[in-house]
């Protein structure tokens, strides 16, 4: 039998709660939907993008239990009972989170398109390891894309997190 | 958030009595002169000081730009020049930029145009002198002293007597009702207090917490979600499309066809999402692809639109004379623009008005391709830019502004379209494939004394402008033609130099008719450019043409300077005749400590990593800014790999509007160009383009080693304001391939420098 639109869209269509920044919101939607889809649109949050839809690039980057998360490939059920922090989960433009003033102080963006991802990836890295070399960091960046290549004051920015939160 | 604003709900929003357009009520045509850029008129006159500037009666001012932000600094550096010219701080000047229906159409914001256009005596800049001139006439009569008695500090102009009165206070009730004066004198330099300040991007807060609106963040009561099912295969066309294939998926509401076009719209993303990849399309196979490893000679074989750019007419007799002639091909890949955020619009169509938000860099152009593939009037139409991701010149911005409208025009609701990264890396006009050929003859003393040049460049499509919806994929499968060539044999050039594409290189004297444009010294001159049809859609990608022409240039000029055993940096200096292009050399060189000797670095190993260093100029556009840049590499020898390890440019604009915004654009641009150079390339089958993703299209990620970056801005206050956003990028290929050679010995002609082809370089030694 072929499910209907209106099956789908009506009674069948589970509910799932997501704790986001702090709120706690239910959505109806296909479990399977991907976490970036519930929330950019459902959630209308504008810290994680698409960019690729194939975890390659980072723009959709969350974070869940302090790691880095690739939202564009998660499904929304898998998210359960954990809490996800998008980008405007830090900080406010008048309050700031220590890293988001980091990038501010360096000017470390053009479009700002990738920040979620090269903010929140940096954050996770740090927050789990203060003294990362920059290898580490390095090696943990090169998984993410910054198509302006605005990457020396982005780097410089990391740095200035990481001594700062010291 | 409300999305229906109009010019008047703008005005009185911000509390200014200005005159109130409305697309109902056309005002007299007029000309316009707005530089190189094509516009057509709108209702917005630009000869008219209302339609870029009014003041609000909190003393707000609200400029209104055609020139827009996508992360490459002009909102902050236009909103200095409003703030400078009214005397006010940043803060008291809002900045609208791009609305067909609020600002002047100012066509394209592209090609470095829009400091030239917006800070020089025209347009913007003109628009702002003329309304503090305006200010402090009406401030004289009302406090009874002469202009020249006055001071105005944030907005309030001040008598010697004491006695004050405010901006908002002289406007109040009234619009200017002027227009724009040509000989409204433009603050100086000298008197600057805004401009020429190092100013944050005033977006940084905003994009830091997120609070930024992207095209991507639009919402629209009632919106619904469409995707676009693309041709798989390079020119093929549906057969047929099974509608029912898609029944499954719930939430869609329309699977859209229109010619070649298709796509579906459903409720949420994630369904139109699915529907697009389990919808059946029986395609057409297109005619297949030429064979990608012998492309560029196939190039060479196409018939061509030929134009001879200069000729002295003796070049061969020249060449046949000279003591050595020496010879070399260099060879560019298509590139991708490759934004970060697959390109995303929002468009309602409504039975008769459309509104369209876009990315695109061409607000006023755009209207016009949605008002041909809806039907709908011209003046119904609406188009208002939001910033996208980075685009560095036509990405898929327009093109899915395109989509967006077909298919809210089918479903009757708006309709957000992002496109999937397989839909943008296929389809996007990419940055033209080009293959050069140099040949050059020496004199005695080992000077150049003939060159000749022929460029190829590949093209199909382009910017859509006013008249050409088919230049970009939606158009084409639409229905609509895109440009193609029209082979012409070229005719002996006449004019001015024209030497926008770079294809003359710096060296030549460019004589045309006498008259000698060019910024070097070689009299004995020829440069014919072939344009031949591509078989991708082609487009302006951050320098086009300048960047690879100027590759060819370099890295030619250095092979020259290496085979006369001359310092690549003296050996420039003898063939350079302007000033300003002399000077950039000369500060890179001496900011970069140059190592004055001949290339290749003497007693360089054979094996392991070895370093070099290499130079390269321009005079972008011929005169639309100059820099020159050192780069120093390491090549491991064994792997093939080429670290940049140190960039120095000397970078000349004219007059530095914001020495930050300038430095952010240099550095982002040597990194661009570093990743292009040693990386980017499209590939293909003989069907369809293969890549299509971030693991089979290279760039390179945050974790890179970066380069060291040295920026010396040459500040020039009494010069033109020039553009300089694409004049650093355009070195970076020529410097790298100069300072592998320097290091190596090996000459490395083809873009990009994979380890591969650096081996293969090697080998050939």
């Amino acid at each position: 039998m072929l499910l209907s639109s209106e099956m789908f869209g009506g009674e069948m269509t589970p509910s799932i709660s997501l704790k986001v920044n702090g709120h706690l919101h239910t959505v109806n939607v296909d479990p399977q939907t991907p976490l970036l889809y519930v929330l950019s649109d459902d959630l209308q949050l504008r810290g994680p993008k698409f960019g690729c839809g194939l975890a390659q690039c980072g723009a959709c980057t969350v974070i869940i239990r302090g790691q880095a998360v690739r939202s564009c490939v998660m499904p929304v059920s898998a998210v359960k009972q954990q809490e996800v922090t998008t980008l405007e989960g830090l900080g406010s433009p008048e309050k700031p989170h220590a890293i988001q003033q980091a990038f501010i102080d360096e000017g470390a963006a053009q479009c700002g398109f990738c920040l979620s991802g090269v903010m929140l990836t940096a954050k996770a890295l740090l927050d789990e390891h203060p003294k990362a070399t920059d290898e580490q960091i390095r090696e943990v960046m090169s998984n993410v894309l910054c198509r302006c290549f605005a990457h020396t004051r982005m780097m410089r920015a990391i740095q200035r997190y990481q001594k700062e939160r010291a | 958030m409300k999305r229906e604003i109009s010019r008047r709900d703008f005005v009185k929003a911000s509390g200014a009595l200005v005159v109130c357009f409305s697309t109902a009520a056309l005002i007299e045509p007029f000309a316009m002169g707005q530089g190189p850029f094509d516009t057509h008129q709108s209702h917005i006159d630009p000869e008219k000081l209302d339609s870029w500037l009014a003041i609000a009666s909190d003393g707000m001012v609200t400029a209104y730009t055609g020139k827009c932000d996508f992360g490459q600094g002009m909102y902050t550096v236009q909103t200095q020049l409003v703030a400078e010219e009214l005397c006010v701080s940043i803060n008291k000047v809002k900045l609208i930029q791009c609305d067909t229906s609020v600002t002047p159409d100012q066509g394209t914001t592209s090609g470095s145009q829009s400091t030239p256009t917006n800070f020089n005596t025209q347009n913007l800049a003109q628009a702002a002198a003329t309304a503090r001139g305006a200010l402090v006439g009406m401030a004289a009569q009302r406090l009874g002293a002469s202009v020249d008695q006055l001071t105005i500090e944030n907005g309030v102009v001040s008598a010697k007597s004491g006695r004050h009165v405010s901006y908002d206070e002289l406007v109040a009730g009234k619009h200017f009702d002027i227009s724009v004066s040509s000989t409204a004198k433009r603050r100086s330099p000298s008197e600057w207090k805004v401009l020429g300040k190092p100013v944050p991007s005033m977006d940084l807060g905003a994009l830091m917490a997120s609070t930024f609106e992207f095209v991507h963040n639009v919402h629209v009561p009632g919106m619904v979600h469409g995707r676009v099912v693309r041709p798989p295969e390079v020119g093929a066309t549906v057969a047929d499309v099974d509608e029912k294939s898609v029944q499954h998926v719930p939430g869609v509401i329309k699977v859209v066809v229109r010619n070649n076009f298709v796509g579906v719209v459903a409720e949420r993303q994630w369904q139109a999402a699915q529907a697009a990849t389990d919808l059946k399309v029986a395609w057409k196979p297109g005619p297949g692809l030429p064979a990608q490893k012998d492309f560029y000679a196939y190039m060479l074989k196409q018939p061509s639109r030929e134009v001879m750019l200069v000729n002295s007419n003796d070049v061969d007799n020249k060449l046949k004379s000279a003591s050595r002639v020496l010879k070399a091909t260099y060879l560019h890949p298509y590139q991708a623009h490759g934004s970060i955020g697959s390109s995303c619009a929002v468009a309602d169509v409504q039975e008769f008005k459309a509104t369209v938000w876009s990315a695109t860099q061409s607000v006023y152009p755009t209207r016009h391709g949605v008002s041909v593939l809806t039907g709908l009037p011209l003046d119904n139409v609406r188009v208002i830019f939001v910033r996208g991701s980075g685009c560095y010149g036509l990405n898929a911005a327009d093109t899915v502004s395109y989509d967006a409208a077909l298919l809210s025009q089918a479903v009757h609701k708006p309709v957000r379209v992002q496109l999937t990264r397989h839909d943008e890396f296929i389809s996007e006009n990419y940055g033209a494939a080009c293959v050069i050929e140099q040949q050059a003859g020496l004199d005695a003393s080992g000077a150049i004394a003939a060159w000749d040049c022929q460029t190829w460049s590949a093209s199909l499509g382009g910017r859509p402008g006013y008249e050409k919806p088919g230049n970009v994929i939606t158009g084409m499968l639409a229905g609509f033609d895109p440009d193609t060539i029209t082979p012409r044999a070229a005719a002996e050039p006449t004019g001015d130099l024209r030497n926008g594409s770079n294809a003359v290189p710096s060296y030549m004297a460019g004589c045309v008719n006498g008259k000698c444009g060019g910024t070097g010294s070689i009299r004995s001159e020829r440069v014919l450019t072939h344009a031949v049809k591509s078989p991708f859609f082609t487009g302006p990608l951050r320098s086009p043409l300048r960047l690879q022409n100027t590759f060819a240039h370099e890295c030619f000029m250095d092979e020259i300077s290496a085979y006369v055993k001359t310092d690549p940096v003296a050996y420039r200096l003898q063939h350079l005749k302007e000033t300003r292009i002399i000077d950039v050399v000369k500060v890179a060189a001496k900011t970069a400590n140059w190592d004055a000797r001949p290339s290749p670095k003497p007693g360089g190993a054979r094996t392991g990593t070895v370093a070099g260093r290499g130079i390269a100029c321009v005079a972008y556009e011929g005169d639309n800014g100059y820099a020159a840049l050192v780069g120093e590499v390491e090549v491991d020898q064994e792997s093939g790999r080429v670290q940049v390890s140190r960039f120095v440019v000397a970078h000349d604009c004219g007059p530095i509007s914001n020495p930050e915004g300038l430095r952010n654009q240099i550095e982002g641009g040597l990194l661009q160009g570093t990743s292009r150079a040693l990386g980017e390339e499209i590939t293909w089958d003989d069907r369809k383009v293969t890549s299509i993703d971030w693991r089979s299209y290279n760039t390179l990620p945050l974790g890179i080693q970066v380069p060291v970056i040295e920026s010396v801005l040459i500040d020039r206050p009494a010069a033109e304001a020039t553009g300089a956003g694409e004049t650093a990028i355009t070195l970076a290929a020529a410097a790298i391939g100069n300072a592998i050679f320097d290091a190596t010995g090996a000459r490395i002609r083809e873009v990009p420098f994979t380890p591969d082809r650096v081996k293969a370089a090697l080998s050939r030694g």
